[in-house]
């Protein structure tokens, strides 16, 4: 094996080699704006650690990076990475990641946000870009609220769930999200939880090696604001939470104390209601042509025509 | 950044001002274009969606006009000229964006091709109503940069010239055109490729261990880092410091803000542009821009005719206000007429900078037609009391 190269990364990678002081991700992350801004018990630092590790086991240079955050807790992350950082307004960040994206095609582009910020204000950036394929990798840290906001509900607030502005219950129906991703044409979908990092971590291996619109749901604890008001508790109390929910989707995957589901294409089931089973695994795998490609022919196209007599 | 032969129409042509305002951005440079299809900007979208392709540009059509500027911002983060073009309700639409451009100080030019508002109002008809939200229209203090051409080759020009702006200023630049100018089809003149130089934002002189990427010297524009360049740009929407970092207290306020706002009013030598005719010996003084700058142009010839002293100023730049040559060509004179397809905008501007100094008379309209020349020609006489249409 040569040092230095893919393969030698996948198996020794830097964020993996425990320093003889500091933390193992310091090469990836800025870490001199330490401390980061979340709450105990947040999920979040939990998801970015997975994509940092997923990012360098798929061998994508530090250069190459871009992450683009909107508005919102998660959105933070793009503070905490070593990567072109992008923290712009509330729900644009996908257009903005797709302006860099056409911009420069050699880039990794990820937008990292929230449930609020992806699924509300930006929703309809969110199904454009999945129907284009445009290339970008995009993680949605879904905790069921507007947690910098102090708890507000969104638009995955599960029914009868109590935040701030439902007092007496969540009475509508929130989006399934990996269902709402693969109607309208990610090539990747998949949700994990923060209990399951070492999976996370290789969904983002996964993800970061393919083209294409690709979707990564995390669902996260906000003991804070969400937890706290639904009977779940701490943190920790939420990975228990998790523990005793999750069924993995598909065959492949596999702890044991955990039910598989089989896969059949229709992810109508994998909707999330308080208290009852939490589908996880990966949901779509699939080629389709990119924006970029199908542009790159009609434009290659335009220009022969162009130059004929 | 040199425009390629062959990519420049260059040569004398028959075209719409919006067209010629898309051959402007192509002349600059241009290879991103994001928008969402509205009368009467469309023109500039189709052009550039046919322009762009072939000459290795990027035309994307969005699916809405907060998602195009939103786009022109992030391909000009990663290095590319970019434009965006609209009308009042999709100007309206990039308000918070537009915003986002003048903090994270991202060069970019945004069209607005005006018609009659508010709302939806005269799609397909002339107005000047959205001035003041050029400059005011985003939440916060900014400094606006706003051109308002006058016929299609001016179109062509001050496009141009706009993007010469935001790259050297390192802004958002506004090109406030009106639905007359957009479809009025006349003689526009492209000049060689490279004939009028071209600017591109300073990128960084020092390596990225030394980089501070809000860092400015005398002439406060930071040096630019482009996503890819090994830099580990960072860049926010909330208050930062120099290093790029989120410091929401009022003392990184206090040295961000009134630098923004700097930034832009001492560098007029940049961008301010205006025209002045028949203005020596002038008793009275029309000022008008865009559309209205034509018509009252009819006028003072045609009062020179008649024996009125009546000369014209005319701001190709109407923000940030031409204001000290305005005062210089009001100096001797007792009347001033402000016309514009507007109910008072600028006027208040002019008012504000001729306050006690002459009579100020206002040429307004609701909207939907030019200001005939007869019109603002009455306004200029003392005898009559100002006229206000419709």
């Amino acid at each position: 094996m040569i040092p230095g190269t893919d393969e030698h990364r996948v198996r020794t990678p830097e964020t993996e080699k425990a320093p003889p002081h500091g933390h193992p991700l310091d090469s990836v992350l800025r870490s001199e704006v330490l401390p980061h801004i979340w709450c105990p018990g947040c999920g979040i630092g939990v998801a970015l650690g997975a994509f940092l590790q997923g990012l360098d086991r798929a061998g994508i240079p530090v250069e190459k990076r871009v992450l683009v955050g909107g508005i919102g807790c998660s959105s933070r992350v793009v503070y905490y990475a070593k990567a072109d950082a992008y923290h712009t307004t509330h729900g644009r960040a996908i257009p903005f990641a797709t302006g860099i994206k056409l911009g420069n095609p050699s880039l990794h582009v990820t937008v990292f946000a929230g449930d609020g910020d992806l699924f509300a204000i930006g929703g309809n950036h969110f199904i454009h870009a999945a129907r284009r394929n445009m290339d970008l990798l995009v993680v949605c840290i879904n905790n069921f609220n507007y947690g910098m906001t102090g708890g507000q509900s969104g638009p995955t607030t599960p029914h009868d769930a109590k935040t701030t502005t439902t007092p007496n219950g969540n009475f509508e129906i929130p989006f399934n999200l990996p269902q709402l991703a693969a109607a309208v044409g990610a090539v990747y979908v998949a949700r994990w939880t923060t209990l399951d990092v070492r999976r996370l971590r290789d969904c983002f291996t996964e993800a970061a090696g393919k083209q294409g619109f690709r979707f990564v749901e995390v669902l996260a604890p906000c003991p804070v604001s969400f937890g706290k008001n639904n009977d779940i508790g701490s943190g920790l109390d939420e990975m228990d939470y998790y523990r005793g929910l999750e069924q993995i989707w598909g065959s492949a995957a596999g702890l044991p104390e955990r039910v598989e589901v089989r896969s059949s294409g229709d992810l109508s089931g994998t909707d999330i209601s308080l208290h009852r089973p939490i589908i996880v695994g990966k949901f779509v795998d699939r080629v389709r042509p990119t924006f970029l490609d199908s542009y790159k022919a009609v434009a290659t196209a335009a220009a022969a025509k162009g130059k004929a007599p | 950044m040199s425009p390629e032969k062959g990519v420049v129409l260059t040569g004398s042509h028959f075209m719409l001002g919006d067209q010629a305002c898309a051959e402007g951005a192509i002349y600059a440079g241009c290879r991103f274009f994001a928008g969402y299809p509205i009368t009467p900007a469309t023109e500039i979208a189709e052009r550039m969606a046919e322009r762009l392709p072939p000459i290795g540009g990027q035309y994307i059509q969005m699916e809405d006009e907060i998602g195009s500027v939103a786009a022109i911002l992030g391909a000009s983060v990663a290095g590319v000229k970019a434009m965006t073009a609209t009308s009042g309700p999709g100007f309206s639409l990039m308000q918070e964006n537009l915003g986002l451009g003048f903090m994270m100080e991202v060069p970019c030019v945004v069209v607005n091709v005006q018609r009659g508002g508010p709302s939806t109002g005269l799609p397909t008809s002339v107005g000047q109503q959205d001035m003041m939200q050029a400059r005011f229209g985003s939440h916060g203090d900014y400094a606006a940069i706003a051109y308002s051409p006058s016929s299609p080759q001016e179109a062509f020009e001050l496009t141009v010239d706009a993007f010469n702006t935001a790259e050297r200023l390192r802004t958002p630049v506004l090109v406030m055109m009106d639905e007359v100018v957009g479809h009025m089809r006349e003689r526009v003149v492209i000049p060689e490729a490279g004939k009028r130089p071209l600017l591109y934002r300073r990128l960084p002189s020092v390596p990225p261990s030394q980089y501070r990427p809000y860092r400015v010297g005398e002439d406060l524009v930071p040096e630019m880092a482009l996503a890819g360049g090994g830099y580990s740009v960072r860049m926010t929407s909330l208050t930062h410091d120099e290093l790029g970092r989120a410091v929401t207290d009022t003392a990184t306020q206090a040295v961000l803000l009134p630098r923004l706002l700097r930034k832009v009013s001492e560098h007029r030598e940049v961008y301010e542009q205006y025209e002045l005719r028949h203005a020596k010996d002038a008793e009275v003084l029309v000022v008008a821009y865009g559309i209205t700058g034509r018509s009252a142009l009819g006028a003072v010839e045609l009062g020179r005719t008649r024996g009125v002293r009546v000369g014209l100023f005319r701001p190709k730049t109407v923000w940030p206000f031409p204001a000290d040559a305005l005062l210089r060509a009001a100096r001797s004179v007792r009347r001033v007429v402000v016309a514009e397809v507007n109910m008072g905008q600028v006027a208040l501007e002019v008012e504000r900078l001729l306050a006690g100094k002459c009579t100020i008379v206002r040429v307004t309209s609701p909207g939907g037609e030019v200001l005939a020349p007869e019109l603002i020609l009455e306004a200029c006489s003392p005898e009559r009391a100002p006229k206000v249409r419709g």
